[in-house]
């Protein structure tokens, strides 16, 4: 196998177009979104020889995750992997594609992500290990753990609720030229600080919207990439890491992301500075702020004061972020974003996002996911992807 | 006792000890005894050496971390509002998730010193939570 034939590139992407999907199991619309990656790449299905998808309870009323859900796709594989992140999942699991590919486990990989909290809440169920010293204090779901930092972070770097509230602002700003967005109005910072308060210092406008729906891609061998006609997107480098409580002395101020970025802008030979559009997960006002410190596009605790004048707002602005209106705004399907960055991120470099938002000449995009809880452990993914023909 | 709920906590064997410290309101730390490392939450060995624990009463003091003024309650705690959740830093050094109760949330700041309370219910439960000094 030469070099060459080691790279791996994302051949094909969709997002499932609806947000409130009351009629359909969530197996089925990772059908859905299957099928669509699969079109938009132009291959069959009897090409796939890698599936990845998550282990959450999203896949009930299915048993067992990723073997499960081969069987539902009817899919022959040599490669599984059911890596369990949360949101960052997906990131994750094109990063465990690219290596089966290298490592040449696999040609043409699928990495499906889907959920329905919005027609089919679940139920919060206590047990865990380590949720007995956590959730019995009356945190308001997922909310809580970001305003924990979030408040830190406003004490530590004096970051305001208006900084924050830019996240926000540009996200609408973007979505409202996405006709599949949950949200299309464009919101200004006195109507996030203005919007009731969940948990402070976290208003309902810094949360992300909850949609059903769900999102895919498929990631091939440089081999298969040349033999198809869709623009591909070159996997140039990952990372990943985990920041968790680490025996009490936990930072509510920084994310795994200060590991995975490094690691992955080593990997791709590139620096913050040559990156052209960042899908950046936000759950919360305050992932956003914190990863962009954490990539390196600002000082550690610089990001309040770096989002301000519209330095997210494309194209013109100085890091344009998730163009398609992101989780605040667009989708956030199934509590768990992370394919909605990988799937934007590839529009932008096919010069495929919506004219309006669209960053001219996009030839490096980065994508970072933030699983699990920045207010306990949480788990950071990045890929950095080149355009296929840069 | 406070108004907040006090739910019961389905935890497993390894941490029974420390439970029953806190129904018989004592705050019980994990302590490694190789690398005297404080482990929390409290498992039962120290992931630092993978060394044996003992439980050592905590002072039960310490100060305020981070803390959130909850509007919008989940569970048991709806109708509660508002209630802090907080990070508390005990003067032993880890930083434990809980409530802070019996002051005026809108005057809580970060830093602010606090010290353990128990909470019983009727049911047998019980919990920790912080009370500012």
């Amino acid at each position: 196998m030469t070099g060459a034939d080691r790279d791996a590139y994302i051949a094909g992407v969709f997002e499932h177009p609806r947000r409130v999907i009351p009629e359909l199991s969530t197996p089925r619309i990772h059908a859905e979104v299957a099928f669509g990656a699969l079109a938009d790449a132009g291959l069959d299905r009897s090409d796939i020889d890698g599936y990845l998808c998550d282990g959450s309870q999203n896949f009930r009323p299915v048993a067992f995750g990723v073997l499960s859900m081969a069987e539902y796709l009817g899919l022959e594989c040599t490669y599984l992997d059911s890596t369990e992140t949360g949101g960052s999942a997906p990131i994750v699991q094109v990063a465990h594609a690219a290596a089966a590919i290298a490592a040449g486990k696999c040609q043409a990989a699928l990495v499906t992500s889907a959920g329905r909290p919005r027609s089919a809440p679940t139920s919060f169920e206590r047990g865990s290990v380590e949720g007995s010293f956590e959730d019995v204090w009356g945190m308001s779901g997922a909310v809580t753990g970001y305003a924990l930092s979030a408040q830190r972070h406003m004490y530590e770097f004096g970051t305001t609720s208006a900084q924050l509230a830019e996240v926000k602002v540009a996200a609408s700003l973007h979505a409202q030229h996405n006709p599949n967005a949950f949200l299309r109005d464009v919101v200004s910072v006195e109507e996030v600080l203005e919007s009731p308060m969940v948990s402070s210092p976290l208003h309902r406008l810094d949360c992300c919207v909850v949609t059903d729906g769900g999102g895919a891609c498929v990631v091939v061998s440089g081999a298969l990439a040349r033999q198809l006609s869709r623009p591909c997107v070159r996997v140039l480098g990952a990372g990943e890491a985990v920041r968790h409580s680490d025996l009490g002395r936990l930072s509510l101020t920084s994310t795994a992301a200060a590991v995975s970025g490094p690691a992955a802008f080593a990997a791709a030979g590139v620096t913050p500075r040559d990156i052209d559009y960042v899908s950046l997960y936000d759950s919360f006002t305050i992932t956003v702020i914190e990863t962009i410190e954490d990539l390196g596009f600002c000082e550690k605790g610089e990001g309040g004061r770096f989002v301000m004048d519209g330095a997210l707002v494309a194209p013109h602005g100085r890091l344009p972020f998730n163009t398609d209106g992101g989780g605040m705004c667009n989708n956030h399907p199934g509590n768990r974003g992370g394919i909605t960055k990988i799937v934007e991120a590839v529009r932008q470099l096919r010069s495929e996002a919506f004219p309006a938002v669209q960053v001219p000449d996009c030839e490096h995009a980065l994508v970072n996911g933030t699983g699990g809880n920045i207010g306990t452990r949480m788990a950071s993914a990045t890929l950095v992807l080149r355009r296929g023909d840069a | 006792m406070t108004a907040l709920p006090i739910p019961e906590v389905p935890h497993l064997g390894e941490a029974d000890t420390f439970w029953r410290g806190i129904a018989a309101d004592e705050l019980l730390l994990e302590r490694c005894r190789s690398c005297s490392a404080v482990v929390w939450y409290p498992r039962g060995f120290c992931p630092s050496c993978g060394s044996g624990v003992t439980l050592e009463p905590a002072s039960g003091e310490g100060a305020v971390y981070s803390f959130s003024v909850v509007h919008r309650g989940a569970g048991e705690y709806r109708g509660c509002e508002p209630y802090v959740v907080a990070y508390v830093e005990l003067d032993e050094g880890p930083r434990i998730l809980t409530n802070v109760v019996g002051c005026d949330p809108d005057s809580l700041v970060i830093g602010a010193r606090v010290r353990v309370v128990f909470d019983h219910g009727p049911d047998g439960s019980a919990l920790y939570r912080f009370t500012t000094v």
